[in-house]
């Protein structure tokens, strides 16, 4: 009776799980269903969900406007670059605060994140000047730059969390043994919080990939990533859906599955505190 | 760690230098269907210019605006060639962003442009943009509908008729609704269909010495009338219409009128994406006898910025993609239907044309009827029909048009919401200097 009753409560759970599942992912395959139908079909109403003639017009019709291959490759090149920069500065930052503390750490902490809660568009004519005075408008190494910056406060933060996570006493034990700073990071604490660097990279590249202010408002043709690509498709005047979403959908392919692919460590990196 | 850094600036930098080679333009343009067949187009310039290159920035309407006023306001310098709208040549070209265009050619042929669509460029008798194509607002409506409810379209219907049709019209349980009007808030959604249509109520947004005029009946009875039309014979959640809904709802049947811009009658009439192709009417914007019609005026215009190094290089392209021949090339290309309209007078002339284009004369008959210098029946201080050229309308007509869209969703009455609307105006404009 009991293992009955058991039974039946994990297959109501996973019914739950799966469906609530299903109700996150709905917007992204509806997406991806609207992507392969026609202009007229993606505004029927009602709306059919599968029974439809299935077309690859707009893809089609993508590629022929636009450099997808040029965008996709300007949003690895600032999404990756970024990421990783900020990490490198991050890492060190974020050791210091959870193993070297002062009485200034936690308000440094908050200064970080409170330059996060300023609106970007209310420094965006300041920002504009110094990236014309540079010449770095339209530039991948102008994007990298802001989009690191842009992200460095959450970056050091969960770092933060996680290392404060991990007992001092590994780290006394290989300072005791003679480690460097330098080696004590890189070969004692950077292994140990892998879980927690993987998550943080991984999420990162998310924010960088799809940031949408900067990258449109700084880039022109050269830079420009997928954000600069998807925006190109939705229209005031005329039907645009079908082929916005064929867009959208080569826009988050590779961020997709590059998630998929990771969410082990992801999950493991989210939860990494939880556990303890 | 600092050969990683090292290197990752390095590539960073070697990958940031973008290729140079002969004269290249960057031009930013909005993404309507005119402008991405110019893009198309591009290599039939390149042919004739082949010392000159074209990188396009094709952005959404709204996002194209803030990019390119950051870049002009600044002079970043970003871009040779913009596509702007009617409300900014005059602010702009005051403010000495743009380069007068004075040459476009011998060829070019200025006095062929349509007369209010050159007013609408041009600032101290200059021409500060070449206009693309332009475009006014109209009736379309279903000829099937009306013939079996025995009514007969009049060429320029008056808002009485409008609204009694509109009303015997509507089958809500059918799902078929009388009119299909925007409600969407925004200076250039709702309030762009609203200023045009108190326009033909005698209403205007400010008088001779810029006080805002939301509290007279002029504005009471437009709104007012407005409000209950889309009560009675509206769609459901008409407050988040804008355009594209509108044609939505148009082309799968469901209005049996749609009063908005002219470029809406290709796609209402093309069998690939409307159900009602070829039961469509097309009528002027109706009237109250005051003189006014309620249509708007509007062009994409090519201009160039202050901040360009390439003037030259960017009026010949200009003056490309504006020209006669231009619109030749598209005919030729991709039939005389896809023709950008409404800049040239000699199209409107042209039999091939007309043939394709049923919706022409009205086209022409609306863009002549609306007058940017003189758009309601009383004198006003701005320039322009559907809104007033100031660097302030923008911020003002979208909160206005919020009052508004909130009046047509019942949230707030008509009464509320016009002297909300005054109050806003009145200290937005107290607050730029234009009354104390």
């Amino acid at each position: 009776m009991a293992r009955m009753a058991t039974r039946q409560r994990v297959v109501i759970s996973t019914i739950g799980a799966w469906l609530f599942g299903f109700l996150i992912f709905f917007p992204i395959l509806w997406m991806v269903l609207a992507s392969f139908k026609t202009e007229l079909e993606a505004f029927a109403i009602p709306p059919s969900f599968l029974f439809f003639q299935w077309t690859t017009e707009n893809y089609a019709a993508v590629q022929e406007r636009s450099d997808y291959f040029h965008h996709a490759m300007n949003s690895i090149i600032i999404a990756g670059g970024s990421t990783i920069i900020a990490l490198l500065i991050a890492i060190p930052a974020a050791w210091s605060m959870a193993f070297a503390p002062t009485k200034r750490t936690k308000d440094i902490l908050l200064w970080m994140l409170s330059t996060k809660m300023m609106p970007p568009v209310g420094v965006l004519v300041p920002i504009y000047l110094i990236f014309k005075t540079f010449g770095l408008l339209d530039s991948r190494i102008g994007l990298v730059f802001i989009l690191c910056l842009g992200n460095l406060p959450i970056v050091i933060w969960m770092l933060f969390t996680y290392f404060k996570e991990i007992p001092r006493d590994i780290l006394e034990a290989a300072r005791m043994d003679g480690a460097t700073i330098g080696r004590e990071l890189v070969y004692v604490l950077t292994p140990m919080a892998i879980p927690g660097l993987a998550s943080t990279l991984l999420l990162n590249l998310i924010l960088a990939w799809n940031e949408a202010f900067w990258t449109l408002n700084l880039s022109t043709s050269y830079a420009a990533p997928l954000t600069t690509f998807i925006a190109s498709y939705s229209s005031p005047e005329g039907l645009f859906w079908a082929k916005l979403s064929a867009a959208s959908t080569l826009a988050i392919a590779p961020i997709l599955v590059l998630g998929w692919f990771s969410q082990k460590q992801l999950v493991r990196g989210l939860t990494f505190g939880a556990v303890k | 760690m600092k050969h990683v850094l090292g290197a990752v600036c390095g590539a960073s930098v070697l990958l940031a230098v973008p290729a140079m080679a002969e004269t290249t333009l960057t031009i930013a343009t909005v993404n309507n269907g005119d402008m991405i067949r110019m893009q198309g187009l591009t290599g039939e310039f390149t042919k004739k210019n082949p010392d000159i290159a074209v990188k396009w920035v094709t952005l959404e309407e709204n996002v194209l605006r803030q990019r390119v006023t950051t870049d002009i306001a600044t002079k970043g310098g970003q871009f040779d060639v913009l596509t702007i709208g009617t409300y900014e040549v005059p602010i702009w070209a005051k403010k000495g962003w743009l380069v007068p265009l004075a040459n476009l050619g011998a060829d070019y042929d200025v006095a062929d442009l349509l007369p209010k669509i050159k007013d609408a460029v041009s600032a101290d008798g200059k021409l500060y943009a070449a206009p693309f194509y332009g475009e006014s607002s109209m009736v379309m409506y279903r000829t099937d509908l009306f013939e079996k409810a025995g009514l007969k379209m009049p060429e320029k219907p008056t808002w009485d008729f409008v609204i009694d049709a509109a009303k015997k019209l509507t089958d809500k349980s059918g799902g078929t609704y009388g009119i299909c009007l925007r409600g969407k808030a925004g200076w250039g959604e709702n309030m762009a269909f609203l200023s045009a249509m108190a326009n033909s109520y005698g209403a205007r947004w400010f008088d001779e010495k810029w006080e805002p005029q939301f509290n007279t009946p002029e504005w009471k009875t437009t709104l007012t009338t407005y409000v209950n039309l889309m009560k009675e014979a509206g769609p459901p959640g008409a407050s988040s219409n804008g355009f594209n809904e509108n044609l939505a709802l148009f082309n799968a049947g469901k209005c049996a009128m749609w009063i908005d811009a002219t470029v809406a009658a290709s796609f209402v009439t093309n069998p690939k994406d409307s159900k009602v192709a070829d039961k469509v009417g097309f009528a002027l914007a109706p009237n109250t006898g005051l003189g006014k019609n309620a249509n708007w005026l509007w062009a994409w215009n090519l201009a160039i910025p202050a901040g360009s190094k390439k003037t030259e290089a960017a009026e010949k392209f200009i003056a490309w993609a504006t020209s006669k021949d231009y619109t030749k090339l598209v005919a030729s290309k991709e039939g005389w239907a896809n023709v950008p309209p409404g800049t040239r007078t000699s199209l409107y002339e042209n039999p091939d044309y007309l043939k394709v284009a049923p919706f022409a004369k009205l086209t022409l008959a609306s863009i002549d009827a609306a007058d940017p210098n003189k758009p309601t029946v009383k004198p006003v201080p701005y320039v322009g029909v559907q809104y007033a050229a100031i660097p302030e309308f923008q911020g003002i007509g979208t909160q206005v048009g919020q009052q508004f869209s909130a009046a047509l969703a019942g949230s707030t009455s008509v009464d509320a919401a016009l002297s909300a609307a005054q109050s806003v105006t009145e200290r937005e404009m107290k607050r730029a200097g234009y009354i104390k």
